[in-house]
C-alpha cells in the first residue's frame, strides 16, 4: 500500500491535522481559525482541481478563478430571485438545486471554452483561458441586477437536509470532506487508464496520437471535470463568504490557485493541498504585520519559481520515491 | 443614431486601437524574439503613467516630463530583465507566468508605497487642453488627437527600426534563429535586454499618454494587459504587422460595441430587451471576437512567417 511511503505518511499526517486542529481551536474559543480552514479548505479543492489539468494534463489553464466564481453566482442568484422575486423557475434556496446548477453551469462553461481553448498549444492556451475568464468577469461586472461590481450577498445559505450551512462547524465539515472526496476522486482518475492517456499526452503528445488516441477528448474531458469540481467549490465558497462578486474571479484570483498548485508540487495528490495550506497561511501571517504585504509576498512567489523547482513535495520526498 | 457621434467614437476607437498596439507591441517583440511570457508588461505601462505624473509636477511641463519618462521606463524594463526574466528564458512558460505574476505583485505594491493608493490627475499644458472643431458639430479634444499621432509615429517608428536599421535586422535575426545569431558573433544578451527596454518603453509610453485621460493609477496595468493579450492572439503571436492590425480592429470594436451596440439590438428586439443585453453582450464582444477568430484561424490572422 501506498500508505508505507514518506508521501502516504505526510499525507495522512497533514490531513488529519487539518481534520483535528480547526474544531479544536473553535470549541477552545478560537472561532477564527476555524474560519481560516474553511476557507483553505475550499480553495484546496478548487487547487486540486486545477492540478488535475495543470499538473497530470500539462495544460497550463489560468482562467479557474472563473470556475469558482460561475459556482458562487449559482448560489447567490437563486438566493437573490428567492428572496427578491423575478425569474421564478430559478428562485429556490435549496442546495439540492443550488449545487447540481454550480456544476452544471460551470461543466458546460468548461465545455464550450474548452472546446475552444484545447485548439491551441502553450502560451495560446494560457492567454485564452484568461481571456476567457476575463469574459465572464465583465459579464457580471455588467448585469446591475445581480450587483455588478459591487457584488452580491448571499441572505441565505443554501438549504440541505441534516447539514446546517449556518454552522461553522458543519460548514467546515461538509468542507474537508469535500476535499478529502476531491482529492480521491483525482487520484482515481489518474491512475485510471483515462488518467494514462492524459499524463502520457503531457509527455509526449505526438506518440498518443501515434498510438491512436483521441488527445483532444480526453484533454476536454479532463478540463470539464476539472472545471466542474471548481465550480463546486465555488458553490461552497458562496455559501462560506455570504458575500461573492466579480473581484473573486479576477485572474490574480487565477494565479493564485495556480501558485498553490506550483508551490505544493504539481501532479502529486497532496500537494495542490499543502500549497493551499502554506498559500492561506502565509498570507494570513504577512497580512497582519503590514498592508504592504503583497511586496514580501510577490518577492517570496519569484522567490519559489527561480530557486524551488518541484515544490513543498518536492523538498518532502524520500529518496527512494524519486521515480514516483 | 448621428454621423458626427459616430466619427467621434471611431477616433475614439482608434486611440483605444493606437494604445493597445503599444502595449501589444512590447508584448510581441518580447515573445517573438525571447519566447517569454511577460504578465508583468502591464505594470510598466502603470510605472510609465506614474513616473510621468510625478515628473510632470516636477518639471510643470508634460512633454519634459514624457520625455524625461520614457528612458527611465525603458530602464526598468532593463532591470527587469536582468533580474527576473533572464534566469527565466530557459523554464517553461508556466515559470515565466507564475514569475512574472509574483513580479507583478511587488510592482504594484512598490507603486502604493511610492504614490499612494490613490490615482494622480495629470495635469496638461493649456495648448494641450483645448478643443478643435473638425466641422461644426464635431468638436473633439486635441489631446486625443496628439494620442492618435503619437500612436502613429510610435507604429511607424518601430516598423522603420525594425525593418531598416541594423538593430531591427539582429532582432528579425534574432527571431527566427537565436542560436545562429549568436554564433555570428552577435551579443545575443544584449540584443535581449535591449529588445526588453524597448518594449517597456512602448508600453510606459502608452501609460503615459492615458493618464492625463483616466489620471495614473495602481492596477491599471492590470486590466489593459488582458486586452492587450486578446490583440496577439487575434493578430497572431509573433506578428508585429498582425498586432497592429488586430490592435486597432479590437479598439473599434470594443468602442462602437460599448456605445452603438443597444441601437443595433433595437432593430432586432425589444427597447426594452435591447437595454438590459446591450451592456452584457459588449462587455463580451472582443472575447466572442476572439473565439470566433480562434475557431476559424487557431495561429491568428497573420501568423509571423518564420520559426
Amino acid at each position: 500500500m501506498s500508505f508505507l511511503t514518506r508521501r502516504g505518511w505526510i499525507s495522512a499526517v497533514v490531513m488529519a491535522l487539518l481534520a483535528v486542529l480547526p474544531p479544536v481551536f473553535f470549541l477552545t474559543g478560537n472561532a477564527f481559525y476555524l474560519d481560516l480552514a474553511t476557507r483553505l479548505s475550499i480553495l484546496a479543492i478548487a487547487a486540486v482541481s486545477l492540478n488535475l489539468i495543470l499538473g497530470y494534463g500539462g495544460l497550463v489553464s489560468f482562467g479557474h478563478a472563473a470556475f469558482v466564481g460561475l459556482g458562487a453566482y449559482a448560489v447567490g442568484i437563486p438566493a437573490h430571485h428567492w428572496l427578491y422575486g423575478g425569474l421564478d423557475f430559478l428562485a429556490t434556496t435549496s442546495g439540492f438545486v443550488q449545487v447540481p446548477l454550480a456544476v452544471a453551469v460551470t461543466a458546460l462553461f468548461a465545455l464550450i471554452t474548452g472546446a475552444v481553448c484545447l485548439r491551441t498549444k502553450g502560451v495560446y492556451f494560457i492567454m485564452i483561458t484568461m481571456a476567457f475568464a476575463q469574459m465572464i468577469y465583465y459579464l457580471i461586472v455588467s448585469i446591475e441586477e445581480y450587483g455588478g461590481d459591487d457584488g452580491l450577498v448571499i441572505d441565505t445559505r443554501s438549504e440541505l437536509p441534516l447539514i446546517d450551512l449556518d454552522n461553522p462547524l458543519q460548514l467546515f465539515g461538509l468542507a474537508y470532506v469535500s476535499l478529502l472526496v476531491a482529492m480521491l476522486l483525482v487520484r482515481m482518475i489518474t491512475r485510471s487508464r483515462f488518467g494514462m492517456v492524459l499524463q502520457g499526452a503531457k509527455g509526449n503528445e505526438e506518440r498518443m496520437v501515434t498510438l491512436g488516441f483521441n488527445i483532444y477528448a480526453y484533454r476536454l474531458t479532463a478540463y470539464v471535470i476539472s472545471g466542474a469540481m471548481c465550480g463546486y467549490a465555488g458553490a461552497l465558497l458562496g455559501n462560506f463568504t455570504t458575500f461573492i462578486s466579480p473581484e473573486m474571479m479576477d485572474w490574480s484570483r487565477s494565479g493564485e490557485l495556480m501558485f498553490m498548485v506550483i508551490l505544493g508540487g504539481a501532479a502529486t495528490t497532496l500537494g495542490p493541498v499543502l500549497g493551499a495550506i502554506a498559500f492561506i497561511v502565509v498570507e494570513e501571517i504577512l497580512s497582519s504585520f503590514t498592508i504592504y504585504w503583497h511586496l514580501p509576498f510577490g518577492l517570496m512567489l519569484m522567490g519559489v519559481v527561480l530557486f524551488a523547482r518541484g515544490g513543498l513535495m518536492g523538498l518532502l520526498r524520500g529518496r527512494r520515491e524519486d521515480g514516483e | 443614431m448621428d454621423l458626427s457621434l459616430l466619427i467621434i467614437q471611431a477616433l475614439n476607437g482608434v486611440q483605444l486601437g493606437l494604445l493597445l498596439f503599444l502595449v501589444a507591441s512590447g508584448l510581441t517583440l518580447v515573445f517573438g524574439i525571447l519566447d517569454f511570457v511577460n504578465l508583468a508588461h502591464g505594470s510598466l505601462y502603470m510605472l510609465g503613467a506614474f513616473i510621468c505624473a510625478s515628473l510632470t509636477f516636477l518639471f510643470g511641463n508634460f512633454l519634459w516630463a514624457v520625455l524625461v519618462a520614457l528612458p527611465l521606463t525603458g530602464g526598468i524594463g532593463y532591470l527587469v530583465e536582468r533580474f527576473v526574466a533572464r534566469p527565466l528564458y530557459a523554464r517553461n512558460h508556466l515559470d515565466h507566468v507564475l514569475g512574472t505574476f509574483g513580479l507583478i505583485l511587488v510592482l504594484d505594491t512598490l507603486a502604493h508605497l511610492i504614490w499612494g493608493p490613490a490615482g494622480i490627475a495629470v495635469p496638461l499644458p493649456h495648448w494641450l487642453d483645448g478643443q478643435i472643431a473638425l466641422t461644426e458639430t464635431l468638436v473633439i479634444p486635441s489631446f486625443r488627437l496628439l494620442i492618435i499621432a503619437a500612436g502613429l509615429a510610435a507604429a511607424a517608428g518601430l516598423f522603420w527600426l525594425v525593418n531598416y536599421t541594423r538593430l531591427g535586422m539582429l532582432i528579425r535575426a534574432g527571431a527566427s534563429n537565436r542560436t545562429m545569431v549568436s554564433a555570428l558573433g552577435i551579443d545575443i544578451q544584449t540584443l535581449f535586454a535591449l529588445v526588453f527596454a524597448l518594449g517597456a518603453m512602448l508600453a510606459g509610453l502608452a501609460g503615459m499618454l492615458i493618464a492625463p485621460i483616466t489620471e495614473a493609477s495602481i492596477g491599471m496595468g492590470n486590466s489593459i494587459i488582458i486586452t492587450a493579450f486578446v490583440v496577439i492572439i487575434v493578430g497572431g503571436i509573433g506578428s508585429m504587422k498582425g498586432a497592429f492590425i488586430a490592435a486597432l480592429l479590437i479598439g473599434l470594436i470594443d468602442t462602437m460595441g460599448r456605445s452603438f451596440l443597444d441601437d443595433i439590438f433595437k432593430l432586432a428586439m425589444s427597447p426594452e430587451a435591447a437595454e438590459t443585453s446591450a451592456p452584457a453582450v459588449s462587455a463580451m464582444l472582443i472575447y466572442i471576437i476572439m473565439a470566433l477568430v480562434l475557431a476559424l484561424r487557431p495561429q491568428g490572422l497573420f501568423p509571423p512567417r518564420t520559426r
